[in-house]
């Protein structure tokens, strides 16, 4: 979908993913310890309330 | 005995209303007025909007919650507010007309001693011409307009499927809207949903916002730390459209939607038009419309409520420029200083001012996104006014001492931007303060130890967690305190 063949157009200039990057989005192993990660900032977030 | 009156039965007037029972002995009584039978959990219509859930799912009737908790249910809608009472009764009441269908158009007067405005928004799709469910372009808001969302989507798919390229809208209808995460959502599930589906080569999706940047949601966007920089949230959403083939409009104002055409205008004066096939364009919210009066009948709207239809509460309302503006502006106890005994909380409380900062085209209009004040925020500070009201019911305080102002609470959201259990990802963000001060945080106003992003399917895990959980604790099931709000 990501095309930067067009140049000086919105999409030219932001970061776009890597493949690597893309894959440890949906990555189970990783996402499972940002899973834990995500709900400890989370519960911080509450705690400070 | 004393009475409790909550207006409204959303996520912040069914918080208020859960906690003030717990709190509260049965001599006490709480009473809430609401015109919808049943309670929705907001985020998910979202979901209902995509046909991946339907209203049953996210919904459920409220009348067997109250009885079950001894909350005494009304389902009217409140008309007027008279905190003197009136010549014919001394006590402060409520004027309400009731909704439900066996009683409905019959005026009753509710008593009180003590108020809870959490009425939410009215949805004010007249004040862009052609807009809304009614007109020309769609709408999540309510589960009922998310239902009709998803036919019309199928609708559009089916036509992809045969060939047809379609034109995708989707975002704000207003240069004052609010709630753009909401739409985000939408966006980012639709255009993976039209993955699924096969057909993503057949749509042109287009964004189109108040939004002065990409990533602003209403609050400014915010900074974290990534890969040793202090970086925008509009880099990271810029980088999310582009990778996903999504073009974007900032800093518009859509003037009318027609059949199948937006106008609108942007800042630089900038005016332009957008063909759709299908558009979902959130309306700007207002207050719902309630008058006030005083012992004598005087009209005193204007003292308990601000000119957006908001209640005025303990926040400074003087106007000042964008600089000036400070946190400690922002309301903490959600009390309203003339009338003492009543509260506003969630989307029905003035905000002093928007978070972003204000900014209008060169004809005049204003283009900003208004403050979001939905969500956790509310749930937190509808329990804070909670605890106030029974603390000075039992006779432990005099005035309210627990706090809950935006400029010293966090928030978390959970943006989805695609939902399945193995390859859905959502955006998880955490804030902290919400209201940028940037006397305790001079670099860019948040703690950057508190506040962070991240996409992933974590976040898609916990999205759902949360739907279950947030719909587990408003049936106020057993130990339903411990599920955070």
């Amino acid at each position: 979908m990501t095309t930067l063949r067009k140049a000086y157009e919105q999409s030219y200039y932001p970061p776009i993913p890597t493949k690597l990057t893309k894959r440890f989005r949906t990555n189970l192993i990783w996402q499972f310890i940002r899973f834990v990660v995500i709900n400890i900032k989370m519960l911080r977030m509450v705690r400070k309330h | 005995m004393a009475k409790l009156l909550i207006l409204g039965g959303g996520i912040s007037g069914h918080t208020a209303a859960l906690h003030a029972r717990s709190l509260l002995g049965h001599q006490h009584e709480v009473v809430v007025v609401t015109p919808n039978s049943k309670w929705n959990w907001i985020p998910s219509n979202i979901w209902v909007g995509i046909g991946l859930m339907n209203q049953e799912q996210v919904t459920f009737d409220l009348g067997p919650v109250y009885k079950k908790k001894g909350i005494t249910y009304i389902q009217a809608k409140a008309v007027s507010i008279h905190p003197e009472g009136s010549q014919d009764n001394s006590s402060p009441f409520v004027s309400v007309s009731h909704t439900s269908p066996t009683k409905i158009g019959e005026n009753e007067e509710i008593n009180y001693d003590y108020l809870i405005n959490a009425t939410g928004p009215k949805l004010k799709f007249e004040a862009t011409k052609g807009l809304g469910p009614e007109h020309n372009s769609l709408s999540v808001c309510t589960y009922g307009h998310a239902t009709e969302t998803s036919a019309h989507l199928d609708e559009a798919v089916a036509r992809m499927k045969k060939g047809e390229k379609q034109k995708i809208l989707i975002g704000t209808g207003h240069g004052t809207c609010t709630c753009q995460g909401a739409a985000f959502e939408y966006l980012f599930n639709t255009e993976f949903e039209l993955r699924k589906r096969g057909v993503r080569d057949k749509a042109e999706i287009t964004w189109i916002s108040n939004e002065q940047e990409l990533g602003d949601f209403g609050v400014g966007g915010m900074h974290i730390k990534r890969g040793g920089y202090i970086t925008h949230s509009r880099i990271f959403t810029e980088s999310l459209f582009t990778e996903r083939g999504i073009k974007w409009i900032t800093q518009a104002h859509v003037s009318e939607v027609e059949k199948n055409q937006i106008s609108y205008e942007q800042i630089n004066g900038t005016e332009g038009n957008e063909a759709f096939d299908f558009a979902m364009l959130l309306p700007p919210f207002s207050g719902v419309g309630m008058k006030a009066f005083n012992k004598t009948g005087e009209d005193i709207t204007s003292i308990l409520f601000a000119a957006n239809g908001f209640m005025i509460v303990d926040a400074d309302y003087t106007p000042k420029n964008y600089e000036d503006w400070s946190a400690e502006d922002w309301p903490s106890t959600y009390q309203n200083p003339t009338y003492k005994n009543i509260f506003a909380v969630g989307i029905a409380f003035a905000p002093p001012h928007p978070i972003s900062q204000p900014k209008k085209s060169v004809k005049g209009t204003p283009i900003f996104p208004t403050p979001p004040r939905t969500g956790m925020p509310s749930g937190v500070m509808a329990r804070i006014v909670a605890y106030n009201i029974a603390d000075m019911i039992k006779g432990k305080e005099s005035e309210p001492k627990r706090k809950a102002s935006m400029a010293k609470m966090g928030a978390a959201c959970i943006a989805s931007a695609g939902a399945n259990f193995f390859n859905g990802t959502a955006v998880s963000l955490t804030m902290y303060p919400i209201i940028p001060d940037f006397h305790r945080f001079p670099e860019t106003g948040r703690d950057l130890n508190y506040t962070s992003g991240e996409i992933g399917l974590a976040g898609h895990w916990i999205k759902h967690l949360l739907h279950h959980a947030f719909i587990y604790k408003a049936k106020a099931n057993p130990f339903w305190k411990v599920v955070p709000e």
